[in-house]
């Protein structure tokens, strides 16, 4: 019943699955035993940041998916919008998102 | 002091039912509507969700997968984009250990470990017995995995059920809820890896799909953290 795109899925997801985990575990084992504040954690950190941000950019300039069906105008509006409202009123995390999909549906509807 | 377990218990939940399980609730329907669209199953949604653990690394699961890049090239990325999992888990492990028993035990609860549990047990962790600490970090761990699994769940159902522009928002909410998420960076090691990572994510994916994103990490994440200890080292000169 299984077809092997389905094999091969849940061998990706294990694969991601142990490679998150390995970070998890590590820091188990290293815990207390440096410092989470040292060069090597603070490049780890930049790695991370810079990935997630570089992941962002791309997936609103140049989107693989269901995104495409959208103009860039649409999307970089939906941003700047959520942004706008997250540093308008007080830093907050909900409002901001919720303003910014607002802009992004409604941009569709027009 | 909390030193009940039904003081901790109450605590757990009254902390983990507000803020952190709306926000799982509503990033985890972002990213179940982005699994269903990018090809993944149910299932393996939902796994995940339970398995990985970290939004960014999920997301990147999704999208990478969704533009056919090789197995290898994805579990890579998605493990780099979860890294700072390590230095979380250094700092916390020792704050839950104090006065408990076994250390085994320590590899199996760090997977409940998100940034949402990390948080909120550096704030309470001062107010709670150290051998109910535990406690207090499952409860709220549990709590925020089922708000994810259940966000998961709706937005892979929702995804194709609802009008296509809210369908076209959930999959937004992705990019949108980390914009939101990372515009709030205090530190300057934080934004300088933010600025240089955003302009290089879709120049390189334009080089080359299959090391683009790792090829921002660690070339734009070097960057930053060889700029920001230039300037530290500047300043601390002046």
């Amino acid at each position: 019943m299984t077809d092997p795109g389905d094999i091969e899925l849940w061998l990706l997801l294990l694969g991601a699955v142990a490679g998150t985990y390995l970070w998890r575990g590590l820091g188990v084992i290293f815990a207390s035993r440096i410092d989470p504040q040292g060069p090597a954690f603070q490049w780890i950190t930049c790695v991370s940041y810079a990935m997630l941000s570089g992941l962002i950019a791309r997936m609103i300039f140049l989107p693989v998916g269901p995104l495409t069906e959208v103009p860039l105008s649409y999307r970089v509006a939906g941003i700047v919008a959520g942004l706008a409202v997250f540093f308008l009123f007080r830093q907050r995390l909900l409002p901001a998102v919720g303003a910014g999909l607002l802009v992004f549906i409604a941009l569709i509807y027009v | 002091m909390l030193d009940t377990p039904e003081q901790v218990n109450r605590q757990a939940v009254k902390d983990a039912l507000g803020f952190p399980a709306l926000m799982l609730l509503a990033s985890m329907t972002g990213f179940g509507s982005l699994a269903r669209e990018s090809g993944l199953t149910l299932g393996v949604a939902l796994g995940s969700t339970a398995g990985v653990w970290g939004l960014p690394g999920q997301v990147a699961l999704a999208e990478l997968y969704a533009a056919g890049i090789p197995t290898f090239f994805v579990v890579l990325a998605v493990s780099l984009a979860n890294a700072r999992f390590m230095p979380m888990a250094v700092s916390f492990i020792p704050l839950m250990r104090k006065g408990t028993r076994s250390y085994g035990w320590m590899f199996i609860l760090v997977q409940l470990m998100s940034i949402n549990s990390w948080a909120a047990g550096l704030r309470r962790f001062d107010q709670i017995e150290t051998g109910l600490r535990q406690r207090y970090y499952v409860v709220f761990a549990l709590i925020c995995m089922a708000s994810g699994l259940t966000g998961t769940a709706l937005g892979f159902v929702g995804v194709v059920a609802m009008p296509r522009p809210f369908a076209l928002g959930l999959i937004f909410l992705n990019p949108l809820f980390f914009a939101v998420l990372l515009a709030g960076s205090r530190t300057r090691m934080a934004i300088l890896a933010l600025l240089i990572g955003a302009p290089l994510g879709p120049v390189f994916h334009l080089l080359s799909p299959e090391w683009g994103l790792l090829a921002t990490g660690v070339l734009g994440g070097t960057a930053a953290f060889w700029i920001n200890r230039t300037v530290a080292t500047r300043k601390a000169h002046d």
